[in-house]
């Protein structure tokens, strides 16, 4: 990605006023913004990091503090899709172990991996708070839960 | 079995939408409310003993009431929904189906507390409760329950535990890692934006209407003598039905798992984990003890965030305590040097005894490590390591030593 590429459009910039209107110290509205960028520019690059640092009136090096605190931004290129696979308590309890063997076989790779043809990162995260339907594991935006490997199989299937 | 309060709505279709909330009673504890001056709703609020449902226990009319009433600047009301302690998923339930609950509890909140400004810091992961929820925001705009002397900002977190201790929470909201700060200043003192602040758990807040309504005396006469209401209990681990129970809180934990279906796996229990994952194990024969508050502190151990996590007796407890330890490690925000150096030091100890690897000094090393630094630290986040630390190898230490023999 090359640094000019990296630019707001005029709509998203009007919402990064509007999210920084709604706090006392426009600050506060530095999460949502660095979802958005994610979302606007795949991951968070340093080049996106000096950006959004810009758009607040802070130093990138604060930013990057931010950024790298926080397991929801990726700071490399992630596959089309990520998935995470919980392996707290109750999810181990249910198999969650084997669930995590599964996918890495299937895939072809380990945690924190994307496999060859971009399509998939994986992850094993800690609680995502959804214990009733363990195992379970997130994909995207999605909670898939009470997973086999039959269903885990069918759910990496629809992936693109 | 009790009334359901919290939860009467969740089977009902479309609950989470402003038309079903209203057929049901919906925003008519919010009419009374303001007809009535906000100390009254304190004190109303005040009788029905509900204490924070967050984790800390907190009686929420006293927390209320430490909002200094000389202070003319703003005053904020900041809603923890950042539910990430293991075990725990009530929250989700409540701001999947029932959001206008919330949106309620926060308005008639914000009329005790004066506030004029609200903010729901919603985990990162929770994509479709942050959906739903935000979608019931704007249906309370369009109908004109809010933006008349109070607005709600609905915000997302990014991943990260601690996000969900309430100062950590701030340093969040205020647009930095999720660093905790120094207390005192208490929140309701100097929060978020360095003004007055109450942080209050999700289901905490969607008690509130039920009091308004029903009295506070009603509410207090659900629950145990120190502790008003019902709350919302997650189940889940080796039980035949997990799930969100909501249950009074005077209830047995071994009232609870015969509500959830009862012991799974080899049905032969082995131990139960009472309040999410900070909260010191109970042993089988432990389980006769009432799940409010004081009962659990009784009983050495906590009602946190009420997620129970229930052991059969083929579950290994050194492989859960390894677990345990991992989620710790990967968490400790690393601002304290009692809590990054232990918890690293103490998953790695944990692993090598799964492994097989351990030392017969390990045991007693990790027990110094963890009595040494508990209290020491800025926040509670290591309290709620050497819990499950010491609870897990002082009740389980035979378990242990098998895999000691170096
Ligand atoms: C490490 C840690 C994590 C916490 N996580 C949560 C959480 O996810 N949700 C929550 O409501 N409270 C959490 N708490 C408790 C909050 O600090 C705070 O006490 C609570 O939000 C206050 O609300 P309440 O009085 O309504 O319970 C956590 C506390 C600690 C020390």
């Amino acid at each position: 990605m090359s640094v000019q590429s990296i630019a707001f459009s005029t709509g998203q910039l009007a919402e990064v006023r509007r999210l920084q209107g709604l706090y006392p110290d426009k600050r506060g509205a530095l999460l949502p913004v660095l979802h958005m960028a994610q979302d606007t520019f795949g991951y968070v690059s340093l080049e996106v990091e000096e950006y959004v640092a810009s758009l607040f009136g802070l130093s990138p090096a604060h930013v990057h503090e931010v950024v790298t605190f926080y397991t929801l931004y990726f700071r490399q290129p992630r596959g089309r899709h990520v998935v995470a696979v919980c392996h707290n308590l109750s999810c181990h309890l249910a198999g969650a172990p084997l669930i995590l063997a599964h996918l890495k076989e299937r895939l072809g790779i380990d945690v924190g991996e994307t496999t060859d043809d971009g399509r998939i990162t994986l992850q094993a995260v800690e609680c995502l708070c959804a214990c009733e339907a363990a195992p379970m594991m997130q994909v995207d935006d999605r909670y898939e839960m009470n997973l086999t490997p039959d269903k885990v199989d069918r759910i990496v299937e629809a992936l693109r | 079995m009790s009334e359901k309060i919290l939860s009467r709505n969740f089977g009902v279709k479309d609950s989470h939408t402003l038309k079903v909330y209203r057929e049901t009673g919906g925003y008519t504890a919010l009419a009374q409310a303001l007809g009535r001056e906000p100390a009254a709703i304190l004190d109303e609020v005040k009788k029905s003993n509900l204490r924070g449902l967050g984790g800390a226990g907190f009686p929420t009319g006293m927390k209320w009431s430490f909002i200094p009433k000389n202070h003319s600047g703003p005053v904020y009301l900041v809603i923890n929904a950042d539910e990430g302690e293991p075990g725990t998923f009530k929250d989700r339930y409540l701001l999947e189906r029932d959001p206008h609950a919330l949106i309620e509890g926060m308005i008639i909140a914000a009329r005790a507390i004066k506030s004029a400004l609200g903010f729901v810091y919603i985990r990162g992961e929770y994509v479709e409760p942050w959906r739903r929820f935000t979608a019931a925001v704007r249906e309370a705009y369009d109908a004109g329950y809010l933006g008349q002397g109070f607005d709600i900002v609905v915000h997302r977190g990014a991943g990260a535990y601690i996000c969900g201790e309430e100062t950590g929470l701030i340093s969040s909201l205020e647009g930095k890692k999720g660093w905790p700060k120094v207390k005192p200043p208490f929140p309701a003192i100097k929060g978020a934006f360095g003004q007055p602040t109450i942080v209050n758990n999700v289901e905490t807040i969607c008690c509130v209407p039920h009091i308004i309504n029903r009295g506070a005396a009603w509410f207090a006469g659900l629950g145990s003598k120190t502790q008003g209401g019902t709350r919302m209990y997650s189940v889940s681990g080796r039980v035949t039905t997990p799930g969100v129970y909501e249950e009074s809180c005077a209830i047995t934990l071994r009232e609870l798992i015969e509500r959830a279906g009862g012991v799974s796996g080899s049905g032969r229990l082995k131990a139960v984990v009472p309040g999410g994952s900070s909260a010191p194990i109970l042993a089988a024969h432990e389980i006769d003890v009432v799940m409010d508050v004081d009962g659990l502190r009784n009983a050495g151990t906590m009602a946190g965030s009420a997620g129970v996590i229930v052991f059969d007796d083929t579950v290994s407890i050194p492989e859960a305590l390894m677990v345990v330890a991992r989620f710790y490690a990967h968490e400790s925000c690393g601002q304290c040097t009692p809590c990054r150096e232990s918890t690293g030091w103490i998953y790695k100890m944990c692993h090598r005894i799964v492994e097989g690897k351990g030392r017969k000094d390990d045991l007693d090393t990790i027990l110094d490590v963890a009595k040494r630094g508990a209290g020491t630290t800025i926040c509670a986040f290591y309290d709620g390591a050497v819990g499950p630390y010491i609870s897990y190898i002082e009740k389980f230490r035979g378990e242990f030593e098998a895999l000691c023999q170096r």
